[in-house]
């Protein structure tokens, strides 16, 4: 019997994951009409084993990368392991993006979560292609295939030491039956996996060749720019065009109006134009009357003051074990402090863009989308379709940070395209991204400790104010969500025996969003610098502080499967401090300081070493330690992490978005600043070689970086800073 | 009609003589590999060389570069193949959006530095802005170019 009979049509390889709501990995799904998944996927010349791997006769192998790639290195790392698992030759791996479908899973490309929830699924991808070119071989020879090895992109049998290249199995392995359970690999025969491969991008982007979603062009197509009323969901009175019209290439100005969806559109006054500066120019010349609408009382310096006050009052419970009040009445010594921090925004160099066409009652969509199968989802509903008749194209991402994990901007140009009946490039300019965004919260944290005679932390309480993610999606009660208090604030690493968490209410005023690494750069804000407060009170070495608290090594169970492990933690400090050469004799005006977190599974420990010098900061060097599991792609976590410390110096030094009268008062990267080259410091980077299951890298890094900046300016001046940005306090 | 010379090619370009060289560049010529980052300047994603000097594409109207040599990232092979070879090499990019304006920047460096000091590098590059962070690989990257082109040259 030819083994493709045995197959059903729902013989396919199913693999659960951990991401929220699961992941199903569906391959050789075929369509109703089709009888044999195995003939679907092989034509005499592509041999497809699964959704994610396509063997060509030549040996060209093109693999799938099904999520979205936006310096991250995805691409390179999920199909690394897909050849590593099949043994494959590199050199003859291309990858290709996948579109935005649910057939490959959850494609949401956020929460550093991508290595993370699909290593062990694109393993299994490979292994199942190998075992198929195995037993296509040992047919092809007629032996038994436990001679079988494979290296390189051959089988070899190791009797006589005969050799078949795998672009020469096509037609056999299309015989073959999908195997249930291949072998997976020993890691110690692992050959790209850990091993720091460069990014098979990387010729690309030094030749400007990837196209990001600003470089599609479509037949027709025309250049869109919408200005958006400069107060969160404002809407248009009236508007003027005149002066707009007048300008060389300018088509048209219509009305959009607000979509009111978490991911809808804003709503606004619509260029439509010729090229892309006729609609930046047509931009600027609207004349428009704004109803600024229930956002225009929203002013930062008020409202910094209003969840300052609500944190100095009692919240709602979040966290109450053992009695805080108690542990406060008996101390020897109590310490308090109150965390103030700005919004931010991401600000990726790619500003949001989109290009849509409409045509026959489907929908064609180019995007640098961080969640394509939510966009599609969003454009469906919108054009009242079917998800079957949305294609969501994933170009490359100018970067990301979570901003394009929001599909609002891809809605708009299918709202234009809809309304124009034409192909359109919505393009947004620096400033719409500055100051329509869903940013990072403000927010505002009350603490307070208590120490007895010997400098042990009895008593800890922990209040917290900002507007939440959830206000986004949901009625804005005013206080945050589970998912944002265990970014740091329930889940600190400390053992001491009364912890109180209480959230105060704060309103968003504006869209409020994730942002690499979300809540944590909050959380770990303050509790890294009270940490520090704690030790100086108590006359102790910051080290030796953090180590005891951290306390005897015991580990948290999750339901998660990845478990908290505290001497991960105190392994990752002790690590950084000996790169650090912490406690060694420092210049005058110069200090050390460390911050340790705990985020999206990862352990993470950053000293960092600074001067001031006449009032002048300066960073000297970051050494930050990383132990996420098992190091996929090496290369890629340690260039995660350098930029992840440059990521987290620029909020620490400038990072700051304030609204006044509802209207974002920043523009352009002039008054929201980056770091450049020539603030950099050394970076060094050591990852924590581990067999654990991999964990989270593009986000846990930042967390660290702005208290550990704040402790050692403490170090090296003897004065504390309590909110940032720096540049306020005149540091930068 | 405005005639631009890019990468030694011409283009004949139907454009307001003021439009920014940037637009010209990636709506008309379609090379879309210089790129928009910030339309003022600040951020360094659109730079190009005109007759070798490094210039903000996005403030540049086409007028002023009429007649002068425009290169372009796309040109770059043709000038300096060892610096795209060595930032591949180096793993420098992250989300590579930036990075044809940084090489661009580094290229013009190289061309009148050819063994730039940090000091150098740091005057020649602050105005390019990385969101990602890749400064520490593009200040090595630019060491190990001059080491090697250096080394090229005593060798020919």
């Amino acid at each position: 019997m030819n083994p493709i009979q045995k197959i059903t049509r729902r013989g396919f390889i199913r693999s659960v994951g951990l991401a929220s709501g699961g992941l199903i990995i569906a391959c050789n799904v075929p369509s109703s009409t089709e009888k044999s998944p195995m003939k679907r996927a092989f034509n005499g010349k592509t041999f497809e084993p699964n959704l994610f791997i396509q063997l060509k006769d030549n040996g060209d192998l093109i693999l799938i990368a099904s999520r979205s790639e936006m310096g991250q290195g995805i691409r390179t790392a999920l199909t690394s392991v897909i050849a590593d698992e099949m043994d494959a030759d590199w050199n003859l791996v291309s990858v290709e993006q996948a579109i935005g479908h649910p057939k490959y899973g959850n494609q949401n490309t956020d929460g550093s979560r991508s290595v993370r929830t699909l290593y062990e699924t694109m393993r299994k991808m490979g292994a199942t292609a190998r075992a198929m070119l195995i037993t296509a071989a040992a047919n092809k020879w007629n032996v038994d295939q436990s001679t079988l090895i494979t290296e390189n992109h051959y089988v070899i049998d190791t009797t006589n030491n005969k050799k078949l290249f795998y672009g020469d199995l096509l037609h056999e392995a299309a015989e073959i039956a999908i195997p249930e359970n291949p072998i997976l690999k020993d890691r110690k025969d692992f050959k790209y996996i850990g091993k720091g491969l460069k990014s098979i991008d990387g010729a690309g982007f030094a030749s400007g060749k990837p196209k990001y979603g600003m470089d599609i062009k479509i037949p027709e197509m025309k250049y869109v720019a919408i200005t958006r009323c400069p107060v969160t969901f404002g809407t248009v009175k009236s508007f003027d065009k005149t002066k707009t019209m007048a300008i060389n290439g300018v088509v048209d100005v219509i009305e959009i109006p607000r979509i009111a969806k978490p991911f809808g559109v804003l709503g606004g006054v619509v260029v439509i134009a010729n090229n892309t500066w006729a609609a930046f120019k047509g931009k600027e010349a609207l004349e428009i009357v704004w109803d600024n609408g229930n956002n225009k009382g929203y002013n930062s310096d008020a409202y910094a003051k209003m969840i300052t006050d609500n944190v100095h009052k009692k919240g709602k419970e979040i966290r109450n074990d053992g009695n805080v009040h108690k542990a406060f009445k008996n101390a020897a010594h109590i310490v308090e402090s109150t965390y103030n921090l700005p919004h931010l925004v991401h600000a990726p160099m790619e500003v949001p863009n989109a290009t849509a066409i409409i045509k026959d009652g489907k929908c064609e969509v180019w995007a640098p989308t961080q969640d394509p199968q939510t966009a599609r989802k969003e454009i469906a509903d919108y054009l009242e379709i079917d998800e079957e008749n949305v294609i969501v194209n994933i170009t490359f991402l100018g970067g990301g940070f979570g901003r394009k994990s929001k599909p609002d901007f891809m809605v708009e140009a299918v709202a234009v395209a809809k309304a124009i009946n034409a192909p359109v490039q919505v393009i947004w300019t620096r400033e719409d991204d500055i100051q329509h965004s869903y940013y990072h919260a403000v927010s505002a944290q009350y603490m307070k400790a208590s120490l007895d005679d010997n400098g042990n932390v009895t008593g800890w309480l922990h209040r917290v104010a900002y507007p939440s993610i959830t206000s986004t999606f949901a009625p804005d009660t005013g206080y945050a969500a589970g998912f944002e208090f265990g970014m740091g604030l329930t889940n600190i690493p400390y053992q001491i025996d009364n912890v109180r968490c209480e959230n105060g209410k704060a309103l968003a005023h504006v869209r409020i969003g994730w942002f690499r690494s979300v809540i944590n750069i909050i959380q770990s804000f303050s509790v890294n610098i009270f940490v520090d407060e704690l030790a100086a009170k108590a006359g102790k070495d910051s080290l030796q502080f953090r180590l005891d608290l951290i306390g005897k090594d015991h580990i948290v169970e999750s339901d998660s499967g990845y478990h908290f492990d505290n001497a991960k933690l105190k392994n990752v400090l002790k690590t950084a401090a000996k790169n650090a050469d912490y406690g060694k004799k420092l210049p005058e005006g110069h200090g050390m300081g460390i911050a340790i977190h705990y985020s999206f599974l990862t352990y993470v420990a950053s000293i960092v070493e600074v001067s001031v010098i006449d009032g002048k900061l300066k960073i000297h060097k970051i050494s930050s330690v990383i132990d996420c599991g098992t190091a996929v792609n090496t290369d890629t976590i340690k260039s995660q992490m350098e930029g992840a410390a440059i990521f987290g110096m620029s909020l620490a030094y400038y990072g700051k978005i304030t609204a006044k009268e509802g209207a974002i008062e920043q523009s352009n990267y002039h008054d929201y600043q980056m770091l450049r080259i020539h603030q950099t410091p050394d970076i060094n980077v050591e990852i924590i070689s581990s067999h654990e299951k991999p964990t989270g890298v593009g986000e846990p890094g930042v967390p660290p970086i702005a208290p550990a900046i704040i402790n050692a300016i403490y170090n090296a001046t003897g004065k504390r800073y309590y909110s940032l940005p720096l540049s306020d306090h005149g540091l930068v | 009609m405005i005639t631009l010379t890019i990468n030694s090619k011409k283009h004949q370009i139907d454009v307001d003589s003021n439009m920014p060289l940037l637009w010209a560049i990636r709506d008309f010529a379609e090379l879309t590999g210089t790129k928009y980052g910030c339309g003022t300047g600040v951020c360094g994603s659109c730079t190009v060389l005109i007759d070798g000097d490094p210039i903000r594409s996005c403030l540049t109207p086409v007028s002023e570069v009429e007649g002068k040599s425009i290169l372009t990232i796309e040109g770059v092979e043709n000038e300096n193949k060892v610096l795209q070879e060595v930032w591949e090499e180096l793993n420098v990019p992250q989300c590579g959006y930036c990075q044809s304006g940084q090489i661009i920047s580094a290229l013009a460096l190289l061309n009148k530095n050819t063994n730039p000091t940090d000091k150098d590098i740091d005057a020649a590059m602050s105005g390019n802005i990385c969101r990602c962070g890749t400064y520490k690989r593009i200040r090595s990257a630019i060491h190990k170019t001059a080491e090697l082109n250096n080394a090229k040259t005593e060798i020919e």
